[in-house]
């Protein structure tokens, strides 16, 4: 469905169900480069699980129009404003690794969300200099390296879950559909967000954090940080790991972690 | 590096699309002969009926086996995935249905398959689809052909038989100015000598038949979607970008925006009609897959010889290979096909359709066969086989002559190619003298 949000048309994905406020609600927010479709099985499985899903194309992605934010705080903010749009009182917060900072921003600031899950996430999640420069000057370069880190090596060479699809292939092909900038702002306002941990020990919902085994963008290893900062918070936390997967895990785990989302929200919810 | 595969061509050639088996250690691509697999539970079965967890269920939907063809050509295309179908013409008929309805509308290249020439022409007005056929040489052709409710541009990267190379970024431009696709056929060179998604083409499909396979015992197409076609901006496509009631009233396009082609294809296409690829078949392709870069190259040498030797022949009056400098599009070959302009080519023989049968008769190590791309080496007369439907005009226009045969190069010794060429020449030449 389109929305409006602070005055911009918005694309929201629902999973391929109507829109029902009175479901408990879930907002699923993409990484950088990336739009809505990211979540595609795992919106799918939670909407046909009893789940009000939103998943947006963030401002100035995919179909959604507008400039791309320039911070995380920025996207925290509009968040809040989706969920004002969508007459939703209270959500959960389902974040990929960019979208895990906007989660967590979010999480501290509001206390409309009910619970948070950070999905291939570490704070502070500084960017490779040469990645930052490529992704302003030379997308192509960006694209491939991204692709080159958020692959476990046998995605690289294929067998994907999704029969048909090349799962390199899509990624690229989604980032190069992202309009000039999109990218480069996305990966700067990662660098640039250093509250992370004091945002996640002001965090008081239940706080899932789902790592790819073989995550080398934000490896399982890094989160330690994350975990210490929302358990000194007092959000009760857990930890799940999806064994075999990389920074891509909603393609290359894409039951496993359908499964351990619905677990854990449906855990939320009563 | 390119955006999406570290991998080189020639290794993904070998490994895309598979890992060793998991169960067995397997090496070789399984053979997945089921024509279903077992739910674990009935909540599983929902959930892959929903499309809430990707799944093989049935194998006119998805296979094993064939998925990993589907993936490997995929790769090698630069594409974001692809569809394996029962032949090339069940690819062709695959994107068409997939875009369009009754009262929709193709401009294509004149210069085409027969096969594909006959769907196009005559089998589609039969259900409200029709084709413009354009020079493809002429842009202006294709830009004057275009109508409201044209839907889909058609070519072929070398068109069958007279060989014309088609200009696929200009006809690319020229479709992407009205909002349309542009969907290349690329059998005759494969991704070893031209990628058309690189090139502007948004759709680019095989008959996995011919050079894909390579050793003619197994009849399949391959439809490979490059991902980057904005079906919700162009806004002709209602079938990519509104509720589909045959599938949980998806939107496609909202569902993925890179796989909406794809999604609407197999869930739609290849449920309903059902031309889908054997696990067989698909193993057996998969198996040429594995050197189709190594026969590439073999090929295009071959080629190459063989048209310089034809070409030089007092027995021939022309000789149609973009490799040679005589062809009217040697310049744009160079430039789109730099590793060779494919191993099939034609060319007229002096002394019309008796020469031509005399010629093939003497033959000893070509084939006479209706079929391209084979390791072994070819032969066909199109205008008494290939394309026996199309009028003299027609046939004129795509530049085939009475006198005209077809070769599909192989890999046997050049001599010996030679030498039966001479032999076929001989006869020909024999036959004109008494």
């Amino acid at each position: 469905m389109d929305l409006n949000v602070l005055g911009q048309p918005t694309r929201i994905y629902c999973g391929g169900r109507s829109f029902d406020r009175r479901l408990p609600a879930v907002v699923m927010i993409h990484g950088a480069g990336h739009d809505h479709s990211v979540w595609q099985y795992q919106a799918r499985h939670l909407a046909h699980h009893g789940f009000a899903v939103l998943a947006p194309d963030l401002p100035g992605h995919g179909a959604s129009a507008g400039e791309a934010l320039t911070g995380i705080a920025a996207l925290a903010e509009w968040i809040e404003a989706l969920l004002d749009a969508a007459g939703v009182a209270r959500a959960a917060l389902v974040g990929h690794s960019m979208g895990s900072l906007v989660a967590l921003a979010c999480s501290a600031r509001s206390p409309r969300i009910s619970a948070l899950v950070l999905v291939g996430s570490v704070a502070p999640m500084p960017v490779a200099a040469p990645l930052l420069d490529a992704a302003r000057s030379q997308r192509a370069r960006a694209h491939a390296m991204i692709n080159q880190w958020s692959y476990v090596p046998t995605s690289h060479i294929g067998a994907s879950a999704c029969p048909g699809l090349w799962l390199p292939g899509l990624n690229a092909a989604l980032m190069a559909r992202q309009r000039e900038g999109v990218l480069a702002a996305d990966l700067a306002a990662c660098n640039a967000y250093t509250d992370g941990l004091e945002a996640a020990a002001r965090v008081g919902c239940p706080t899932l954090v789902v790592c790819g085994e073989r995550d080398q963008m934000t490896p399982p290893r890094a989160t330690r940080p994350l975990l210490d900062a929302l358990a000194r918070g007092g959000a009760a936390v857990r930890l799940h790991t999806l064994a075999g997967a990389g920074h891509a895990m909603m393609a290359e785990a894409p039951g496993a972690l359908g499964d351990a989302l619905r677990d854990f929200l449906g855990s939320t919810t009563g | 590096m390119s955006a999406s595969t570290p991998y080189g061509r020639d290794t993904l050639a070998l490994h895309a699309g598979q890992s060793p088996d998991p169960t067995h250690g397997s090496r070789a691509t399984p053979i997945h002969f089921t024509t279903s697999h077992v739910f674990s539970d009935t909540a599983e079965a929902a959930e892959l009926f929903n499309l809430e967890r990707p799944g093989h269920v049935y194998a006119r939907i998805s296979n094993p086996t064939v998925a990993v063809l589907e993936e490997r050509v995929a790769a090698l295309e630069g594409g974001v995935g692809a569809i394996a179908t029962a032949s090339g013409q069940a690819a062709l008929h695959l994107t068409i249905v997939t875009l369009m309805g009754a009262g929709g509308h193709i401009v294509a290249s004149r210069s085409l398959y027969g096969g594909s020439h006959n769907l196009l022409g005559y089998t589609l007005p039969r259900f409200g689809i029709h084709t413009t056929f354009v020079d493809p040489r002429d842009p202006d052709a294709w830009r004057d052909a275009v109508r409201a409710e044209t839907r889909l541009f058609f070519g072929e990267s070398l068109g069958n038989p007279g060989l014309d190379v088609l200009d696929i970024p200009t006809v690319a431009q020229i479709a992407h100015a009205h909002h349309l696709p542009l969907l290349v056929d690329a059998t005759l060179v494969t991704p070893c000598l031209q990628r058309p998604l690189e090139l502007g083409a948004d759709l680019v499909m095989h008959s996995a038949t011919k050079f894909l396979g390579g050793h003619g015992v197994a009849v399949g197409g391959v439809l490979v979607d490059g991902g980057r076609f904005d079906w919700e901006a162009a806004g002709l496509f209602p079938t990519l970008t509104e509720p589909y009631d045959g599938f949980h009233g998806m939107d496609f396009a909202e569902e993925s925006p890179v796989a909406a082609f794809l999604l609407r294809a197999r869930r739609e296409g290849l449920r309903d009609f059902g031309a889908c690829l054997s696990p067989m078949n698909a193993f057996q392709i998969l198996q040429g897959l594995e050197t189709l870069p190594l026969r590439m190259r073999a090929h295009v040498d071959n080629a190459r010889q063989v048209a310089a030797h034809l070409a030089a022949h007092e027995q021939v009056a022309r000789v149609a290979y973009p490799g040679l400098d005589g062809h009217p599009d040697h310049a744009l070959a160079a430039r789109l096909l730099p590793a060779g302009a494919g191993a099939v080519l034609s060319f007229e023989l002096k002394g019309g359709r008796a020469a031509g049968q005399a010629f093939i008769e003497a033959l000893r190590l070509f084939s006479h066969l209706a079929n391209v791309g084979d390791a072994k080496s070819l032969v066909i007369h199109p205008a008494s086989t290939t394309h026996f439907r199309m009028s003299a005009a027609d046939l004129a226009a795509a530049g085939i002559g009475e006198g005209t045969v077809r070769l599909s190069v192989g890999l046997e010794s050049l001599a010996d190619l030679l030498a039966d060429l001479d032999r076929g020449l001989a006869a020909a030449g024999k036959l004109s003298r008494t």
